[in-house]
Parts: structure tokens; sequence; C-alpha cells
């Protein structure tokens, strides 16, 4: 609040307000750097005391000494990191490109096409986005169950070929921004829905296609409660989980190796990181276009 | 020749109809598909267990209401709700000042809030596992940094991870950095305020309150409410944080009820006791108290809510 008066209250000329101009300005930064001090402070704490000896993982010194790169070998040969990696790359991507696809054709059912029905399962879609998880968890469960495949990777990402509604709205509300000529032109060439669709919607909306392939790779690679659900056998984990066994061995009531559990806490976080600086734009747009939080 | 064209264009019209309402159910079909087996399906399914025994390896034994009467006999059951409602109360308007007044810092920042929006985010493209690991030393009584600051300025810190009492407030505490979603829908909304309205009122000699009160907080209140209902359904079914910290082989001692929520509870229930049946009954518990909340809050909000052109 005292920030806009700050700088609504600029046109005001006295000497007193001039001076009281850059007091609030200073307060101002100061309180933008503490903030970012509160956020950006743990990352560079974990990373620090992922490089320290263990007796001095948790002392108070920013830079350790000495720098203790081994805490990396340690964890790389103390688990399987590489094989849990290499299942979260597999995964986001089969989960995000799976999304990707099924939703985008989704969405063009429900915007180019004039059917009796549409906007009832419309809002039918819309509805299915306020059930919390947790009501169809126990059944879903029962149908991998039944499908013989609880203890695979596929209930991790195949249930995503389906579609999900929060992507079928974005990407829907894109389509609708398109000239329907567009589509009526190739349709008079001889095109196929499917070719107007494939040729056509889907170049033209990049950028929703990459927000969604992003957001659900994220999703994919920081979910927890599927992993725990059906995965038992180490070799199928991905990172979450196998940091959560990590956790459980070397750190609470275990081994009290933590150095170890924080350089694998750095190995599962950096490669999020990387992707969310590399599509920032996406990222943001994303959020602030759907409300969509990640 | 006319009445050729005449007939015939009907019959075209009514075969491109055809044909595109075809089209239309193909390329929604995976939806339908997807629909049935994983949610109508599944809804129907589990309110049918919710009457029944069922652990997996025996068929499911039909008990009524038993299930919803062992419910609220269940202390623990009781304790998780409470627990979860107490977080939800304190987390969702806690976290959502603190996002608006980052937000409103960031709408004055001009150009550099960029950078500063990503740093804001960043938490929250921290994988959750990662973030309970993190907190759990961060909390730490003894060696954590938190403690470690409040002893700067002359504060002794609470026992974060094993004091009863403040085990809650340090899970608020460790979601509260993941505000930075919330920080950035409202700054998109912030950004939609003209900035006439700000001007006429420093004409009009509006102070900062009075503008805040009378012009930002009803232009942006559609995502205020917005960010209400979905922070709270999400506080809700808190889980992967919190069993990170304090659920795993060994659950540690105080932590395994004061930090026992609902969905944590839930999940126990079905995957680790097998419960089926009582578990479906307290999902279906669950869905009911988000339902009504959400209708609530969608009722209130025709009062308060302001939509321009409305």
């Amino acid at each position: 609040m005292s920030a806009i008066t700050t700088a609504r209250a600029q046109s005001t000329t006295q000497p007193q307000s001039q001076v009281g101009k850059y007091v609030r300005r200073v307060v101002f930064i100061a309180i933008l750097l503490f903030f970012t001090a509160l956020f950006i402070g743990p990352f560079l704490w974990l990373l620090s005391a992922s490089l320290k000896a263990r007796a001095q993982v948790f002392n108070s010194d920013a830079i350790p000494n000495p720098i203790q790169w081994v805490n990396y070998v340690t964890v790389w040969q103390a688990a399987p990191m590489l094989t849990w990696l290499k299942n979260s790359v597999v995964v986001g991507v089969l989960a995000a490109a799976a999304v990707t696809i099924s939703s985008a054709a989704i969405a063009f059912g429900f915007s180019y096409f004039q059917f009796r029905g549409r906007d009832t399962l419309f809002g039918l879609v819309l509805a299915t986005m306020m059930l919390p998880g947790v009501v169809t968890m126990i059944p879903v469960f029962l149908v991998w169950n039944a499908l013989g495949l609880v203890n695979t990777q596929a209930p991790l990402w195949a249930g995503n070929l389906f579609g999900s509604a929060f992507y079928i709205f974005l990407i829907r509300q894109f389509y609708l921004s398109l000239p329907r000529e567009l589509f009526e032109a190739a349709r008079t060439d001889g095109a196929s829905y499917f070719q107007i669709w494939r040729y056509i919607a889907l170049p033209l909306t990049r950028t929703a296609l990459i927000v969604v392939f992003i957001f659900e790779f994220k999703a994919s690679w920081t979910d927890l409660l599927k992993p725990l659900i059906y995965l038992q056998n180490q070799a199928l984990y991905t990172l979450p989980r196998g940091l959560k066994t990590i956790l459980d061995t070397f750190g609470n009531g275990g081994q009290m190796q933590w150095e170890v559990v924080m350089a694998a806490s750095v190995i599962v976080t950096v490669p999020m990181i990387i992707i969310f600086f590399l599509g920032q734009r996406y990222f943001m747009d994303g959020i602030a276009t759907t409300g969509l939080k990640g | 020749m006319a009445t050729v064209a005449n007939v015939a264009r009907p019959v075209r019209r009514a075969t491109l109809q055809r044909a595109e309402t075809l089209a239309g159910l193909a390329f929604i079909s995976p939806w339908f598909i997807g629909f049935l087996i994983f949610t109508a399906g599944p809804m129907v399914a589990s309110l049918v267990l919710s009457l029944t025994d069922y652990n997996i390896l025996q068929p499911p034994k039909f008990v009524g209401l038993a299930n919803y009467q062992q419910m609220f006999a269940d202390p623990k059951l009781l304790l998780s709700l409470s627990n979860s409602i107490f977080y939800a109360i304190i987390q969702v308007p806690v976290s959502i000042l603190i996002a608006l007044t980052l937000a409103m810092i960031l709408n004055r920042v001009g150009k550099a809030a960029g950078f500063f929006r990503t740093a804001f985010y960043l938490p929250s493209v921290t994988p959750s596992v990662a973030v309970g690991t993190l907190f759990l030393w961060l909390l730490n009584p003894r060696v954590g940094l938190i403690n470690k600051g409040l002893a700067l300025i002359g504060i002794t810190g609470p026992g974060w991870t094993t004091d009863p009492n403040w085990i809650k407030p340090g899970i608020i505490l460790m979601t509260l950095w993941s505000v930075g979603g919330t920080v950035i829908i409202l700054l998109a909304s912030l950004r939609n305020v003209p900035n006439e309205l700000y001007e006429a009122a420093n004409i009009d000699g509006a102070s900062g309150w009075t503008q805040f009160t009378k012009i930002t907080v009803p232009l942006i209140s559609g995502s205020l409410f917005f960010v209400l209902i979905v922070n709270t359904i999400g506080a809700l079914q808190v889980f992967t944080e919190v069993f990170t910290m304090y659920f795993g082989k060994q659950s540690s001692g105080a932590a395994s009820s004061s930090a026992l929520f609902y969905n944590i509870y839930l999940f126990r229930q079905a995957f680790e006791f097998l419960h089926m049946g009582f578990a479906s009954a307290m999902a279906w518990l669950l869905f009911v108290i988000i339902l009504i909340l959400t209708v609530i809050q969608l009722r209130l909000s025709r009062r308060w809510v302001y939509y321009e052109g409305s």
C-alpha cells in the first residue's frame, strides 16, 4: 500500500517529501531483497550442505571447507541414482507427451465441431476439475491391479492418454481464438478433419502445447504419491520415490549421513530448475492465463 | 434444375452435419473413455466400496454404514480431520496475505520484476520430497537455519519438529515457502487494474489504504476468490511434504499425531493397512466437505466479488 503511495506521490515536489521518497525507496528495496533471500537462501544452504564433510553438515559456514565433491560419488554408489534419473525422465516424457497430444485432440473436438450435447459434455469436463483425486484413488488402483499393471510404471503415465480436464480447457481457449475460415478453406481443398487438426490447429497453438507439456512434466517429475502406491520394486522408482528411500535409510533414524541425503536432494531438484529456467516464459504464461499453479 | 439443387442442398447439409458429429465424437472419445474408466466408474465404485469391508485379498463384504459409524468413533480420524482443518484455516489466509503483499511489491518494481518473480517462484518448481527433506533440517530445533536466525535476534526458537504444539506451525512455514504460484496469479491480476483509477483517486486525495480497499481489492476480487477456493482445496489435501518429513519406515513420536493430516491417514488406511472400504468412506467424507466448502464460497462470492461490466 505504501508502495502505491510512493509512486503516486511523485508529482508532489516539497523538499521534505523528496527526502521521504528516498527513505521509502530504500525501505522498499530492503524489503524486496529480504524476501528474495528468504526464497533463494534455502537453495544455497542445501547446495552448501551437500558439499560438506559429515561432521560439518550443519555448521553455519556458507562455503564448505573442505568442499567434498565425493558426497555426490557416495550417493551415486549407495543408491541406483542413474536408474531413478532415467526412470523419471522416461515417465515424465511419456506422461507429458501423452497428455499433450490427447488433450489437444479432445480440445479440438470440443471447439471446432458442432454437435448436440457438446456443451453439456464440456461442462462435465470442467466439473471433473473440482473432484479431489483421493475419491477415485482406490478404485483406480483396483483398475490397474485388475490389469496386472501394479508394480509397473504404466499407472504413472498411461492414464494421461485420455486427456486431462485443465489442459483440455487451456488448449480449447487457444483453438477458439483461431478464425474458422482457416479450416474451412483447407476443408474445401479436400483436407480431412484429422489433417486440419494436425497441420493447421497444432502448429498454430505451439505455445499452448509447450505450456501443457512443461506443466505435466513438472507434475510427473515431482510426484511422490503414485510411485508410493504403484511401485514396489526399487529398480522402477522415480527420483522422488528414491529420495524418500534415501531419507529413510540415510537420514531419519537411519545412518545419519545427512550430507548424502542433501546431495541426493540436489540431484532431484537441479533438473527441474534447469527446465524452469529454459521454459520460464511458458511457466509464467501458463500460470497467469489459467491460474494453474503446477 | 432448380428443384434438383433445392433437394440436393439439404441432403448435403445433413450428411455434412452427420460427418461433423461423428468426427467431433471421434476427437473427444479418448476423454469419454477415460472419464468412464478413471472418473465416473471409480466414483461409483468408491461409494459402493465405502459400504464394504475390503482388503483386496478377499472379496468385499457388505457392511452397510458400519464404516461411516466407525469413522466418527475413530479418534485418529477425528484428529487427522482437525489437523487438516486447523492447517487450512491458518495457512490459506496467511499465504494469500503474503502473496498479495509480494504481488503488490512486484507490481511496483518495474523492469526488474521478472527477476524477482522468478526468484519467488523457484521454490514452487522444487520437488515436494526435496522440500520436505530440506525443511526437516531448516526447521531442526538445534541446528536448523531458522532457529539459528532467531537466535541472532535473541529469540530462542521453538521445537519446530519435536514440540507437538509447534509441528503444524513449522509445516505452515514450509508450505508458505511455495507461495510463488499464488503471487504470479495475483500479480497478473494487479497488472490488469487500470492505472487511471489510481490517478483519479490521487487527484481526489484518497490515501494509500483507501485506494487499496476501494480500488485494488475490488478489482482483483475475482482472482482473490479463485486462489481462496483452489488453495483451500489444496490445503485440505496436503500430503507429500509432510509424509516425507514425518512418515517413513519409522514415524517419529510427536509428529505421528501432530502431523497426521487427513490424506496421510487415508493413504495409510488404504495402502498400509489395506482397509480399502474404510478409506473409501474417508475419501467420500473429504469429497463432501470440499463440495460444501466450494458451494459456500461460491455463494459468498456473489456478495463481494466484483465482475467488470456487471
